[in-house]
């Protein structure tokens, strides 16, 4: 056994590749016989993927889902940062720059609307839990944008390590949440074509929500949502401790 | 050669990812401003060039078109390795300011969509 995971560890990517294929696979079949074809494979394999990361997570205590397994730590290089901006740059491949203009001020200004409008829904569920401190309450805010936003902003303020850790909870509650939700709902926000996807990317923000709701939603969205939601984190790591955190002190007597 | 598609995709990645990097230094963050975007926009410009366009069944163009079609079990295996644990077991605050953010967001979606509609 110890010799099989030291195998493992060695060819990590290999093993993430199979570990993959054999969750789509049988996403796909669950796709087809249980589902009926009403529910996108690739929605049922991301849902399956968050929730053996959660079973990963509740066994390991550690932070990395299935990655902290020894056997299957080649997930933790197939699904990080590195592969992932690769895929998704290389989706940008047959994209119309007509498609792109056409909702560029839109697309622009979503980001910034998205970052205030996160902010605000964050500071006003802390203030409705009793939290007082300008800086906490933009922390939380901070966290309810994205979960890098929320310890940024809340290092740089310099608040507890508690309202930190609440404030990446609560980025990826929303990270989590934007992949399982986007596919249930694209349909009644009208979430079909490269404008609003690109609207949508700039509302969100979190970059593997918004990658992970599109893939399941519509594929060919992706780079559109991807494009604006790349603004995000660093908007909000920029406005935090800055503007947001001196008209939250403005509006909430320390 | 379909090596030559994924050094391209590979350059631009790096050259975006860097330029983000520089962004996001110069405005004094820890965060990567905007690198995916110019990577996107610069593959988008390479494969565009006058003259010389790339289709996806060239074997240039085949080297691309194989990573973005490896994008969603890519996404599945990042879903594979988020903290979900941490997310789930946050606490109500955390629950309720992630959860109802999102669901702003979801509402803002076809009001920002129509106006875009309209230009």
């Amino acid at each position: 056994m110890e010799r099989l995971v030291s195998f493992a560890g060695d060819n990590g990517l290999l093993v993430a590749f199979v570990f993959v294929g054999v969750v789509m696979l049988v996403a796909n079949w669950l796709s087809r016989h249980v589902a009926r074809g009403k529910v996108h494979g690739s929605a049922i394999a991301i849902a399956l993927g968050l929730l053996l990361a959660f079973w990963a997570g509740a066994e390991t205590g550690g932070k990395n889902g299935v990655a902290d397994y020894p056997l299957l730590a080649g997930i933790g290089v197939l699904g990080g940062n590195m592969f992932r901006d690769f895929a998704i740059v290389a989706t940008a491949f047959g994209v119309r720059l007509e498609d792109l203009r056409k909702a560029g001020l839109v697309g622009a200004l979503s980001v910034p609307i998205g970052v205030i409008l996160s902010f605000a829904v964050g500071a006003l569920v802390a203030l409705g839990f009793g939290v007082t401190d300008p800086a906490e309450i933009t922390t939380i805010g901070a966290g309810a944008a994205t979960y890098i936003v929320g310890p940024v902003t809340g290092a740089s303020l310099g608040v507890s390590s508690e309202i930190i850790s609440l404030s990446i909870a609560a980025g990826l509650v929303k990270a989590v949440l934007v992949m399982v939700a986007t596919p249930l709902v694209a349909r009644r926000i009208g979430l079909d074509n490269p404008a609003s996807a690109m609207v949508y990317g700039g509302l969100m923000g979190t970059t593997s929500g918004v990658t992970g709701g599109l893939a399941a939603t519509d594929p060919r969205l992706v780079p559109y949502g991807a494009m604006t939601s790349t603004f995000y984190t660093g908007l909000g790591c920029l406005l935090g401790p800055s503007l947001i955190y001196l008209v939250i002190r403005a509006l909430v007597p320390a | 050669m379909p090596i030559f598609g994924v050094a391209l995709l590979a350059a631009s990645t790096l050259v975006g990812l860097f330029a983000g990097d520089l962004l996001g230094a110069a405005l004094g963050l820890e965060a990567n401003v905007g690198g995916v975007g110019i990577a996107m926009l610069l593959l988008i410009m390479l494969t565009n060039l006058p003259g010389r366009r790339l289709g996806p069944d060239t074997p240039t163009g085949s080297g691309v078109q194989f990573w973005s079609l490896l994008y969603i079990p890519i996404i599945v295996a990042m879903a594979a390795k988020q903290n979900v644990f941490a997310a789930v077991s946050g606490g109500v605050m955390a629950a309720a300011a992630g959860a109802l953010a999102v669901l702003a967001a979801f509402a803002l979606v076809p009001v920002l969509s129509r106006w875009a509609g309209r230009q």
